[in-house]
């Protein structure tokens, strides 16, 4: 069973113009780099992405948006991306915000073949919507659903050739649950070995969940707010 | 004299306990780190993903793999976990974190808050405050009485978007402690040199005043 393919442009084939593309990554930590630099260059348009951030102007997610690849964003927080800003404020963008937790479920749920759950979050404020509301142990929640993608492309540290995914400190993020919750999900890794060489303890993402999996380069693990102790 | 910015995270890190996990937010909650009382032991997470924040790293210590939810360089604890964030917010969700300090924009007297979008200015997302304001199982709102205006922000109903409903516990501001009560808003203390009439000015939701209100000992 070998999954490996040769780098991100062989990785990103078949992903069309219009598909739901989700990204794991926080910010611009764990992002799929080489997959969103191919991404870049390709034609493929009117992508909805999902994605709890939407990078910075010139890397990440930013890129795409530079180059109008995008119609829809799905995040739970767009700041720092003034591309983003214009875009969304002239209607070119259509962004749907989810509270962060509520957006993380949503991916688990959906690749754990749940379509639907509750939850407190945003009962009372305009998340609420026409979702249906539910009281449990007197407290009201609402319902979320699942949510799914053509393709998820994830970032982890290390990888081997059967798909099995280990994720580096607050790199995994929404790595893990959008590993789970592509149709077809692609892997970059910082370092891809032969199976057998990963300690299964260790495996965040068993290799079921991954169809796709390359050795990337030359990552540039851009720091969005470099903070030092004075 | 009303409180500065660190004055009122000094004031808050009074309400830590030893052995509490804490979900600090950004802005002033960020400070109250810097107070924690000397042999207690504080655990933090970050919803992006771990438990255990340390200080923040040396130049050379930056790993671009190590951030706080503010994206921000950070370093891990001894005893430090990782985790995703489906993972991270079922934590916070489940009841296991203990208390979340965050800011505000506004918050009303039945503990409605209101901090994540104001209509017609940018709008950048609720990240992870509407699952935390549902979730924790105690809030302290850490903010200024007052805007930059000189408005209360401490209403009768919030005029803002809604971050969450009937879930603020306590308010820490430059003027005072003040909790959410059945009725209004109850002052617990005041802060050094405020008087009651000034927080009562500053406040427009209704005040509940009983007795001789402390000051706060910061």
């Amino acid at each position: 069973m070998n999954k490996v393919v040769k780098d991100a442009y062989e990785a990103i084939r078949g992903i069309e113009s219009g598909m739901t593309v989700m990204f794991g990554g926080f910010g611009l930590c764990g992002i799929p780099e080489n997959c969103l630099k191919a991404l870049a260059e390709s034609s493929i348009t009117n992508l909805i992405c999902i994605s709890n951030n939407a990078g910075i102007d010139n890397f990440g997610l930013g890129v795409l948006l530079r180059k109008h690849q995008m119609n829809k964003m799905i995040a739970s927080y767009v700041g720092e991306n003034k591309e983003f800003e214009r875009q969304f404020l002239t209607g070119e963008l259509e962004v749907e915000l989810i509270p962060q937790g509520t957006l993380a479920e949503r991916i688990r749920a959906g690749g754990a073949g749940i379509p639907a759950f509750f939850v407190p979050a945003g009962y009372g404020t305009e998340v609420q919507g026409e979702k249906e509301v539910r009281i449990f142990n007197g407290k009201p929640h609402i319902m979320e659903l699942g949510l799914t993608a053509d393709f998820a492309i994830v970032k982890a540290k290390y990888g081997d050739t059967m798909g099995n995914l280990i994720y580096n400190k607050t790199a995994n993020n929404f790595n893990q649950p959008i590993a789970t919750a592509g149709r077809i999900t692609i892997a970059e890794v910082e370092e891809l070995v032969p199976y057998g060489e990963l300690e299964p303890n260790h495996i965040h993402t068993p290799g079921v969940y991954v169809q796709r999996i390359f050795q990337g380069k030359e990552y540039e693990k851009r720091i969005e707010f470099a903070t030092t102790r004075s | 004299m009303s409180l500065d910015k660190n004055g009122i995270a000094k004031r808050i890190a009074q309400e830590l306990r030893d052995g509490y996990y804490v979900n600090l937010g950004i802005g002033i909650p960020t400070l109250v780190a810097n107070f924690i009382p000397e042999g207690m032991e504080v655990i933090l997470q970050s919803e992006n993903g771990l438990l255990g924040i340390g200080p923040f790293p040396s130049p050379d210590e930056m790993d671009p793999d190590l951030i706080n939810a503010g994206k921000q360089t950070v370093t891990a604890i001894p005893g430090a976990a990782f985790f995703d964030s489906a993972s991270s917010f079922g934590m916070i969700r489940g009841g296991h974190i203990d208390l979340t300090v965050l800011g505000a924009f506004e918050v009303s007297e039945k503990g409605d808050i209101a901090s994540w979008k104001v209509p017609g200015k940018l709008i950048k997302g609720m990240g992870g405050a509407m699952d935390l304001v549902a979730a924790a199982k105690n809030i302290i709102v850490a903010m200024q009485h007052t805007d930059k205006e000189g408005n209360s922000k401490l209403l009768k109903e919030c005029t803002l978007p809604l971050t969450g409903v009937n879930c603020v516990k306590r308010i820490v501001t430059d003027l005072a402690v003040i909790d959410v009560v059945e009725g209004g808003f109850k002052l617990i203390e005041r802060a050094p040199g405020v008087t009651v009439e000034e927080i009562k000015k500053a406040t427009a939701g209704k005040l509940i005043v009983e007795g001789e209100v402390p000051e706060m000992q910061v």
